[in-house]
């Protein structure tokens, strides 16, 4: 049995879990994810349902630029490793480099939000805003959505990298972090269906 | 004790290597797919899908270390529900929707 004693990362394994009170924080993170993924899916349904429905306006396969949604898929893909690497150094007991890791997270997701934000201004620029049609009201909702999160992420996680400094590596923290990383892959998960489901089947011939 | 020497100081993440090339990988695959090949449009979508799932279960298992618990993993059930109403959700939608173009 793992025990929280004075030195606090006795155990290189499930740190984080130690504690049975850190194990229902984290069990209540699942479950909070779990109905995350709920919101998400309606939100998939209705943009699969509108997705045609241009109503005249652009369509999916004239707006969606490959190289600039692929940029973004590998920018996620690559902050979700290295926010991997930030919660294995700190099981590690390595403040300095899971701090470094979780910098280059951080960093990787601003460039992600900016090339978001980039756009859908340049998508509103062409005539393209969310009031033009049934589809792109849907597609502002979806991806706008999973953007929110991914910003709100970013806040997460700066507060937790100064908690960190604040109180080193400890149970409370261990656990907070280990859960903003979840939720961090969490956001790769939705990104993984949005690239499959909005972009590739929508610059599909 | 659950899988204690799994994640002892080893000097290279090796999960996290694997699980990062998988991704790219199938990223990668998933766009040729879609832009090169000759398949029908069915079976393509078929395909971005298997590979879709492949990249949720490298996120689940390689990043967010889904097996791990201290007890039972109640969080596993959480998630599976989740994914089981997300595709009750879209696929239901979806079938209901192709009664209306029927009926027009």
């Amino acid at each position: 049995m793992v025990e929280a004693t004075g030195s606090p990362i006795s155990n290189q394994q499930s740190f984080e879990h130690g504690m049975e009170e850190e194990e229902k924080h984290i069990l209540g993170f699942w479950i909070f994810l779990a109905t995350d993924l709920v919101l998400f899916a309606c939100l998939f349904a209705t943009y699969l349902v509108l997705r045609t429905h241009t109503d005249g306006g652009p369509t999916e396969a004239q707006l969606f630029d490959i190289p600039m949604f692929t940029l973004e898929t590998f920018i996620l893909l690559t902050s979700s490793f290295t926010c991997g690497l930030a919660v294995r150094e700190m099981r590690n007991g390595h403040l300095g480099r899971l701090m470094g890791w979780l910098a280059v997270t951080i960093l990787l997701g601003l460039a992600f939000v900016g090339i978001e934000v980039n756009e859908f201004l340049s998508y509103s620029l062409e005539g393209a805003t969310m009031q033009r049609s049934a589809f792109l009201s849907g597609f502002f909702t979806l991806v706008g959505t999973h953007g929110l999160h991914v910003s709100l992420g970013i806040v997460w996680m700066i507060s937790v990298g100064i908690q960190l400094m604040r109180d080193r590596i400890q149970p409370t923290t261990a656990r907070k972090l280990f859960n903003a990383g979840l939720y961090w892959h969490f956001l790769d998960v939705v990104w993984v269906m949005i690239y499959t489901v909005v972009y590739l089947m929508g610059v599909m011939k | 004790m659950m899988n204690k020497e799994h994640l002892s100081k080893k000097s290279f993440p090796w999960a996290h290597v694997i699980g990062y090339v998988g991704s790219i990988v199938l990223t990668v695959l998933a766009l040729w797919f879609t832009v090169k090949a000759p398949l029908s449009q069915g079976s393509i979508i078929t395909i971005l899908l298997a590979l879709a799932i492949l990249q949720i279960l490298i996120q689940l298992i390689f990043f967010m270390h889904i097996t791990e618990s201290r007890g039972p993993a109640y969080h596993s059930i959480a998630i599976a529900l989740g994914f089981l109403f997300t595709f009750a959700v879209v696929a239901g939608s979806l079938w209901v929707m192709t009664f209306n173009s029927q009926v027009q």
